[in-house]
């Protein structure tokens, strides 16, 4: 928990924002001689000396195997990690912890999900309906699917402003539908999609829902059971917490009646050459020795995260976001792609006849990360007939004069380029 | 800034601007079609070659400003070369645009292509500058499945 917080109060995250940076040692340094304007927070997110010194700590005096020691040692650390699994099922306000399963990233959470629905779930010409703002990790696990079962894609389109054209989207489900698969942010446009009527939708015809919170989770507070979602997936380094660990959210009825993925140890309660039976979920879903110490960062980055508390987080975003696209607004040459109603401190943009790659290569030079690429959403860059955007996406360390550096470095970049 | 300005050349500028025989020939010998998957670069070059000699050059395609330069400027330049001329040509540029710009001097014999030597120093741009160059060594060996710049990672080792 960041040592700063006292009172139980929003706070404005103005007036702590010295205090907040100083929780993240990474920010305070130069690039090519400049200070780091760290924007490229949807990649992933910097940590919180709190996180850091929780997996320190584990290693330094902690560490054993999980589940299996008698030893004081496994206790310690089974402990710790059941209780990371604990305050991640209260941080999306699951109703059990066995409804949490730790994996490696929201990738793996997806692929998982996306094999083992194909066991006996899906049949030929069943369809699943994801979204043109997928990541293509929420894409190419439903095309493997697809290859394997004989089911196919529908596809919910895109207005111009980046968001969801619910209209085509409800004419898309059917007795077929047996999945939605679909962002709550998109990655590339920032859009926050709105999940309720349409996971109502894909279960009025019996479909299951997964979520990709992969870029919500780090600025939108979630609660799975509100939602009403099968399943919800994150990555624990887009939320301020370590690599190697993702969250793979599952109702306990779906854990139940869906089969393992991985076999080996830990997923079983006993093996014979004749016959295994698995363990009760979560464990069921988490074969080999787990990602703990990840684990463990993870539960430290929520509790930094509650600790300051998401009505801070997003009004404090809000208003840098509202100040960031202004400041673009005002930038000459500068053309927003999407426009969504509701976004997620992610802003997509181009510059007339400049690529994003040299925008990118310049602002490195003057110290600031953004993103300039497809964004691992190539069909989204089609619709918008772009070959890439630069993205700056932001957390709730970044600054006001981060923004005013951005613009002034975008500006020079307008005037290299003009002749 | 003042590094930005050795990748940024003027003639690096202008031809980024108003690139050189952007257009497909008419009558086409050779073509082949490069893609950098990073950055979603993507070109494709068109030979026209008679009597063992390139006649003809165009490309199409969409790229970063290093990139579009290089092709513009590699296109210029291959106009009348034979097609050993221009297999010499490709391991020159290569050579010099992948060499360590510290220990390895300008090639004044490169002309106007010596511009792209300011990649030298941003290594994450490199391959934008040669994208083009290794999709004439597909055209010159008339390879039909489009380069990418991740194979040319191996070559480049
Ligand atoms: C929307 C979305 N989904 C999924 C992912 C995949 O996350 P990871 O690479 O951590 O598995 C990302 C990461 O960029 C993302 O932005």
């Amino acid at each position: 928990m960041a040592t700063w917080i006292q009172a139980k109060k929003t706070l404005d995250l103005k007036q702590h924002m010295g205090s907040i940076r100083m929780d993240f040692p990474i920010l305070n340094q130069r690039v090519h001689g400049r200070p780091l304007v760290y924007l490229d927070n949807a990649a992933t997110t910097q940590k919180p000396r709190a996180v850091i010194q929780a997996m320190a700590e584990y290693y330094e005096s902690q560490n054993a195997n999980i589940h299996r020691g008698v030893h004081a040692l496994s206790e310690v650390a089974t402990s710790l990690y059941e209780s990371a699994r604990e305050t991640v099922a209260t941080f999306l306000n699951a109703q059990s912890p066995s409804e949490i399963v730790f994996t490696r990233n929201a990738t793996e959470s997806i692929n998982m999900i996306a094999n083992i629905m194909g066991h006996d779930q899906i049949k030929p010409n069943d369809e699943i309906l994801l979204t043109e703002l997928e990541h293509h990790s929420n894409i190419v696990p439903w095309q493997f699917l697809c290859e394997r079962t004989g089911a196919r894609l529908k596809i919910i389109p895109i207005q111009e402003s980046g968001d969801l054209d619910y209209e085509s989207a409800v004419k898309l489900f059917g007795p077929r539908t047996r999945i939605l698969a679909i962002t709550h942010v998109s990655n590339a446009l920032g859009t926050v999609n709105n999940l309720p009527p349409l996971i109502a939708l894909a279960h009025q015809y019996g479909a299951a829902v997964l979520v990709d919170g992969a870029q919500a989770a780090p600025h939108i507070a979630v609660d799975v059971q509100a939602l009403d979602c099968d399943f919800y997936v994150f990555s624990g380094h887009k939320i301020y917490g370590p690599t190697g660990v993702g969250v793979l959210y599952g109702k306990r009825e779906w854990l139940d009646r869906l089969p393992p993925w991985q076999g080996g140890g830990d997923m079983i309660t006993s093996v014979s050459f004749q016959h295994t039976t698995y363990a009760e979920p979560p464990h069921k879903f988490e074969a080999g020795t787990p990602p703990i110490s990840q684990a463990i960062g993870l539960a430290e980055a929520i509790r930094y995260v509650q600790g300051i508390g998401y009505p801070a987080i997003c009004a404090y975003e809000e208003n840098l976001e509202l100040y960031a696209l202004r400041r673009l607004l005002e930038t000459p040459g500068i053309q927003l792609i999407g426009q969504p109603l509701k976004r997620a401190s992610i802003v997509s943009f181009v510059m007339e006849g400049i690529h994003p790659h040299d925008i990118g290569t310049v602002l490195d030079q003057s110290g600031i990360a953004v993103r300039a690429g497809h964004h691992c959403a190539m069909p989204l860059m089609e619709h918008y007939r772009v070959p890439a955007t630069v993205r700056a996406s932001f957390a709730f360390y970044n600054t006001y004069e981060e923004v005013d550096t951005l613009a002034t470095a975008l500006e020079k970049t307008w005037k290299l380029f003009q002749p | 800034m003042s590094d930005l300005l050795a990748l940024y050349q003027d003639i690096i500028l202008e031809h980024n601007r108003s690139p050189r025989n952007f257009r497909k020939p008419a009558h086409i010998s050779h073509e082949a079609k490069g893609f950098n998957p990073l950055c979603g670069d993507k070109v494709t070059l068109y030979l026209n070659v008679e009597d063992d000699r390139i006649q003809d050059v165009g490309f199409e395609g969409s790229g970063c400003a290093i990139s579009t330069a290089s092709a513009s400027l590699m296109t210029e330049r291959l106009k009348g070369l034979t097609l050993a001329d221009a297999a010499s040509l490709f391991q020159q540029v290569h050579h010099y645009l992948t060499q360590n710009s510290a220990t390895s001097p300008l090639d004044p014999e490169l002309g106007k292509l010596e511009a792209l030597g300011g990649v030298r120093q941003y290594p994450a741009r490199v391959k934008c500058a040669t994208l083009p160059w290794h999709t004439l060594q597909a055209a010159l060996l008339n390879r039909h499945a489009p380069i990418t710049t991740e194979m040319e990672t191996h070559a480049d080792e």
